[in-house]
């Protein structure tokens, strides 16, 4: 009696899956649709990161939408000119526009050395969690530690130092801006990659606090917004703040700052000629007014 | 009557999700717009309503009349699964708008445990195939329903000024008990 269950489940089970699997055979050969054969090809050029940096669920909704002509060869900002170079080729479209590229870089230079630390943190290790409750350095604009940027880079380009700061791989960095958004207290933040000058600090602390809980804060002292003849740097609510628009870098600035948060640089691979073209221009412009 | 009667507690006193806790994953993850809920829920009813009407006719001509009804969860599994599949492919060449409407969610239905757990309430209750294509669409109007107002409440939380702890998940998962608390008030409705 057994067998024969044994035997109807079988049979009934293998001819319901064998009917199913012939029913699903004759629906794909019938039933294919025809893709447009750029698509896959648009894929194949695309990082294929999903980052999302386009805006579109990710390479694939990106190639897509290209070739239906709903976005533009320039949305793929990992990629980089030659990735869109590529694009317009295949899809044999004008591109006007060239992506102007941009880098991460850490707005914070106080690590474990630099900062006071005046709380103890236990919990779970990331940086979203300890954020809610103050994480331990005295600074509440500081760099938390646990490297949640880290965590959602696709292109391991950043990654955290002995003391305890996140550092970009500028040579691998894309810009695709997912370690701006992972990181809870905005310190990390996209620049053009052609950026000599940056302020590496974030708070906006009172000058007098930043001074106590911090060496390497601003402490919005004013001396680099002082003589300051590019009139590219304003202290805005405590904080030393650059203004990019402003299209030269006040490199002057940098020797004024007592705490060295106004810093020049490290140049992406490929573009240290043109930072030091960019910072002897600035000083040129400099001597050339004082003359 | 009697069918009026599995409707109505299909949508409303036994809601598929906040009375069986059924198909809580998309009720999460997909309620954070009411666009993207609506075509969630429309796609859910589809599913529901044709899984009804197969896995019914599988139930009664091939497990009942073998007499394997043991193996009724395996047979539901692999005939929705490829249900699903089949009919992805069908939307997909049949009507381009329909398929971009639905999306990725046809293809997340495959396994979601509010169809299977139809097809088993429907082969436990032994409903008539009628009854059970009508709780079948009773269950897609409930699971839609709930999806909307949560979609909506999540899109007027936005605004809300919600305490730092309990932003995100937690005060997610706060409402969906209260809207489950909500819907036992219909309870007394129909006595089962």
């Amino acid at each position: 009696m057994g067998g024969v269950i044994i035997l109807i489940s079988l049979a009934s089970m293998g001819g319901l899956g064998l009917a199913l699997v012939l029913m699903l055979v004759v629906a794909d050969k019938k039933l294919s649709v025809k893709e447009d054969p750029r698509v896959e090809k648009a894929l194949e050029i695309l990082p294929g990161a999903n980052c999302g940096a386009c805006g579109f669920a990710g390479c694939g909704a990106f190639a897509a939408a290209l070739v239906e002509d709903k976005a533009t060869a320039n949305g793929c900002k990992p990629g980089g000119n030659e990735i869109v170079q590529k694009l317009t080729d295949l899809l044999g479209i004008e591109e006007t526009e060239s992506i102007s590229p941009k880098v991460a870089r850490v707005f914070c230079s106080g690590g474990i050395k630099e900062t006071v630390k005046d709380k103890v943190y236990i919990g779970i290790e990331t940086c979203i969690s300890a954020h809610l409750v103050g994480g331990e350095k005295a600074c509440l604009y500081s760099c938390i530690g646990f490297g949640d940027c880290c965590e959602v880079c696709q292109f391991d380009a950043i990654y955290m130092d002995d003391n305890g700061l996140p550092v970009v791989d500028l040579a691998k960095c894309t810009g695709c801006g997912e370690c701006v958004r992972a990181c809870p207290r905005n310190i990390i933040g996209l620049t053009d990659y052609d950026e000599v000058v940056h302020v590496y600090c974030s708070s906006h602390g009172k000058g007098a606090v930043t001074k106590k809980i911090c060496k390497t804060g601003c402490t919005a002292c004013k001396l680099c917004e002082k003589d300051d003849d590019t009139g590219a740097v304003k202290v805005i609510d405590n904080l030393s703040v650059i203004d990019y628009g402003v299209n030269k870098a006040p490199v002057e600035s940098v020797n004024r700052c007592p705490t060295k948060v106004i810093r020049v640089s490290a140049p992406a691979p490929g573009y240290e000629n043109m930072f030091e073209a960019k910072i002897k221009q600035s000083q040129k412009a400099v001597e050339e007014e004082k003359t | 009557m009697e069918v009026i009667l599995i409707f109505i507690s299909a949508v409303l006193v036994n809601n598929f999700v906040l009375s069986y806790f059924l198909g809580i994953c998309p009720f999460i993850g997909v309620s954070d717009k009411i666009e993207s809920a609506v075509s969630m829920g429309f796609a859910v009813t589809f599913v529901l309503t044709l899984a009804a009407a197969i896995t019914w006719l599988i139930n009664r001509y091939i497990l009942i009349a073998f007499n394997v009804t043991f193996l009724e969860y395996v047979s539901f599994i692999i005939v929705i699964a490829s249900l699903v599949q089949f009919v992805e492919m069908f939307i997909r060449k049949t009507s381009k708008t329909l398929y971009d409407a639905l999306g990725i969610y046809l293809p997340l239905i495959t396994t979601n445990c509010a169809i299977l757990g139809l097809a088993l309430f429907g082969a436990l209750r032994e409903y008539s195939f009628i009854q059970n294509i009508v709780f079948g669409i009773g269950a897609g109007i409930g699971f839609t329903l709930a999806l909307v107002i949560m979609s909506g409440i999540r899109e007027e939380l936005d605004l809300a000024d919600v305490p730092e702890p309990l932003k995100g998940a937690a005060i997610t998962l706060i409402i969906a008990g209260l809207l489950a608390l909500a819907f036992m008030g219909f309870a007394g409705l129909i006595s089962a």
